[in-house]
């Protein structure tokens, strides 16, 4: 998993400045989130879901290796095979030795944040293997050389022109002066090249939004229908996919069908949920040959028995991102993770490291909106914390505000030793800026000052010693 | 905008035996910052009829060193805390903030909760520990608002106080009693305005794309006079209207409520004072 998250500051710099990106960010904050609201509205028993979601998905990280067992006999049971890829590396030699196997060349693939996690196409790629993305976000950003900027809207961050020129750059096939203003004219030019994709290709490849333990079942839920076509045409599915997606029985996914979509886009169901189980039977009309699951750790088991569990839980509906201000204000390349916002500083630190993820977990006010709207009641600004407080304990944190809060805390501590340090500060600062009512410049408070002035004290000294003075006097 | 001080006595002199009694956590940041604050919190306390006392030893709740991942030094500032405020002495602490009050509430017990000799006093703490406007409303059923305030203002959700102690309603229905004010509510009255406590200095670009953001939806609401519950927010919202030479002004919605609203306003000048003191 490649991560830049050391820059992040820079990288928030240049995308709070970029005017095209607040653009996408602001039409984002009202559709998803206007469009949640409504449906979590509509729905009295959102609430009593939202606990069941999180008491299934407590009981199933409590008994793991027995669910992912069970799933892995389902699987075999039923025809299909699965691979335990350990770390991305393993994941993706796992794709590629299945790819060869049947002398693909040309691959399709449906939306997977795992294969994004484990860097799946460029592997592919430079091992001579096409691997073409069929969910039309993932395609944009794929002919533009992109990462994904949001876990659910891939392309949420380039604008419709801009989609047009990445068509008329890449498919030379048709005439230079088509028309390609309105979002219909994209949409048809992508399902074009993308039919002969689907038709031709060798291997379909998909995520899971659920792995069912009870039937060996693989789901996804899509909106495209790309997700069908990639896994039923070619004659091999694979499926990539990590270890926290199982889920006990048929009726227990119910409960995060009903939770995904409404948290997600305000659906009250996803236009297709496809249950996949095992290889095409003798009596199936249709479906791939041959069924393989490659089940993903790369760091997810460690994060069990510890203060993270909880994140994997995560059904990556995206609603903590979608109402995150610091998401809403820097967008999704400046985190330098495949999985921005709360859920990816939660989630970066325990797949990568703390170091490579350095700022992530810092990178909040903790305002608590992310784990308000979590349909899984994750608590996000808690683990937060917890990462901040490994980062203190290992000594991440820089000299300077380390020893600074030390300082401030030693004092906090002595009553009489603050009362002469807040007088002495209200006294100096009423000194620089008193005439004024605020200081637009201080010493040492750059990253205060830099966007706002400083308000200073009232005339008078502090609270506790003008209370005391009016108790004496 | 017009002002007027409401009485200041407390309605029943002396207090009846069933007054309670109160501890005011004045915070920090209004005691170095906004004393104001913490004089419009005891005249409202003894509105409601209560008997305030100012624990001496409290400085501040320790947020700054729990949400930095210090969590030693938040630690020894909740035991400090704990001491300080001596709820066994009172019915009540109550703190003009509600991120001090979530704190304290909330984060205190599990900070201490492996703490022989403070557990139980830390929970007997949270237990007590309110934020002012929710207790007025909420504990004493106070409405009884005597103040006057001739302005049009909104009012700013405190991420703290509303996420982590359900703060909504409470400040409207007093500010619905302020004679002559009229609320106007804002676009995103529940999104963050960027303060975050040391949030704000490490990630400067980010927090002033979020208080920009917040001043934006202010001035749209038209309204002079910016009001919300946490001074941290305030002093960010404050700062940076001030910064884009706006004219509209933030408060304390205590200092609306106490009829406090003589002196200038957060981050103005005060054209009573020459310079220095």
């Amino acid at each position: 998993m490649h991560v830049t998250s050391r820059q992040f500051k820079d990288n928030a710099r240049g995308a709070v400045a970029d005017a095209n990106l607040r653009q996408s960010l602001a039409t984002m904050k009202t559709g998803f989130r206007a469009k949640r609201g409504v449906a979590v509205a509509a729905l009295p028993e959102f609430e009593a879901l939202r606990e069941a979601g999180k008491a299934m998905k407590d009981h199933t990280l409590a008994h793991l290796d027995h669910y992912l067992e069970r799933f892995e006999e389902k699987v075999t049971a039923s025809g299909g095979h699965v691979h335990w890829a350990p770390d991305a590396d393993a994941a993706c030699r796992t794709v590629l030795d299945i790819c060869r196997r049947h002398n693909a060349r040309l691959v399709t693939k449906g939306k997977s944040m795992v294969a994004e996690e484990i860097e799946l196409n460029a592997f592919l790629q430079k091992n001579g293997i096409e691997p073409v993305e069929t969910d039309l976000g993932e395609y944009i950003i794929q002919l533009r050389h992109e990462l994904p900027s949001h876990i659910i809207a891939p392309a949420i961050h380039v604008r419709k022109d801009q989609v047009a020129d990445s068509f008329r750059d890449t498919h030379t096939q048709f005439p230079a002066d088509r028309p390609l203003e309105e979002p219909r004219d994209l949409l048809d030019e992508a399902r074009t090249v993308l039919r002969d994709r689907f038709l031709t290709a060798d291997v379909g490849i998909t995520g899971a939004n659920m792995l069912i333990a009870e039937t060996g079942s693989t789901v996804i839920v899509t909106n495209e229908g790309n997700g069908d076509l990639t896994q039923l045409l070619p004659r091999v599915h694979i499926v990539v996919t990590s270890i926290d997606k199982v889920v006990p029985t048929l009726e227990d996914s119910s409960i995060v069908l009903r939770l995904l979509a409404r948290s997600a886009t305000g659906q009250p169901m996803s236009t297709y949920t496809t249950f996949s189980t095992g290889p095409r039977r003798p009596e199936d009309p249709d479906g791939p040959e041959h069924f393989h699951v490659v089940l993903l750790d790369n760091g997810r088991s460690r994060m069990l028995g510890t203060q993270v569990q909880d994140v994997l839980r995560c059904i990556r509906c995206a609603a903590c991102i979608n109402h995150c201000p610091i998401y809403g204000a820097v967008g999704g390349h400046a985190y330098g993770s495949v999985y921005p916002g709360p859920i990816g500083s939660v989630l970066t630190p325990g797949l990568a490291s703390l170091e490579e993820a350095a700022n992530l977990p810092n990178a909040s006010t903790l305002c608590g909106r992310c784990e308000a709207v979590c349909p899984m009641k994750i608590p996000l600004p808690r683990m937060l914390r917890h990462w901040r407080e490994e980062e203190f304990a290992r000594h991440l944190v820089p000299a300077r505000a380390r020893w600074g809060l030390r300082l401030w805390a030693f004092t906090a501590r002595r009553p009489a030793l603050y009362r002469f340090g807040t007088g002495l500060a209200a006294r100096a600062l009423r000194l620089l800026g008193g005439r004024r009512g605020r200081l637009a410049r201080l010493p040492l408070a750059g990253g205060w000052t830099r966007v706002r002035d400083l308000p200073v004290p009232e005339p008078g000294g502090t609270f506790m010693a003008r209370y005391k003075r009016r108790e004496t006097h | 905008m017009q002002s007027s001080a409401a009485p200041s006595s407390p309605p029943s002199a002396p207090a009846p035996p069933a007054a309670p009694r109160v501890a005011l956590f004045v915070t920090c940041l209004a005691d170095l910052f906004r004393p104001t604050v913490g004089f419009a919190a005891l005249r409202l306390l003894e509105q409601a009829g209560c008997v305030v006392s100012v624990p001496e030893g409290q400085t501040c709740c320790g947020q700054p060193a729990y949400n930095s991942g210090d969590r030693a030094d938040a630690r020894a500032q909740a035991k400090a805390m704990v001491e300080a405020l001596n709820a066994e002495a009172v019915d009540y602490v109550v703190a003009p903030s509600g991120s001090c009050a979530s704190q304290i509430r909330h984060h205190y017990p599990v900070l201490l909760a492996d703490d022989p000799a403070l557990a139980a006093r830390a929970r007997h703490l949270a237990d007590k520990t309110h934020e002012l406007v929710s207790f007025l409303v909420d504990v004493r059923g106070w409405t009884d608002v005597t103040a006057r305030l001739d302005a049009a203002v909104t009012y700013h959700d405190t991420c703290s106080g509303l996420r982590e102690l359900g703060i909504k309603d409470q400040p409207r229905a007093l500010l619905s009693k302020v004679a002559g004010l009229e609320l106007r509510e804002l676009a995103a009255a529940e999104e963050c305005c960027g303060f975050g406590g040391t949030f704000c200095v490490k990630y400067p670009d980010i927090s002033g794309r979020m208080v920009g953001d917040k001043a934006d939806d202010i001035a749209g609401t038209g309204a002079g006079l910016v009001l919300g519950g946490d001074l941290g927010c305030l002093l960010n919202i404050a700062g940076h209207l001030k910064r884009r030479g706006s004219a509209v002004q933030a408060r304390h919605v205590a200092e609306v409520l106490a009829g406090l609203t003589d002196g200038p306003a957060i981050g103005e000048a005060d054209p009573t004072v020459e310079h220095g003191r």
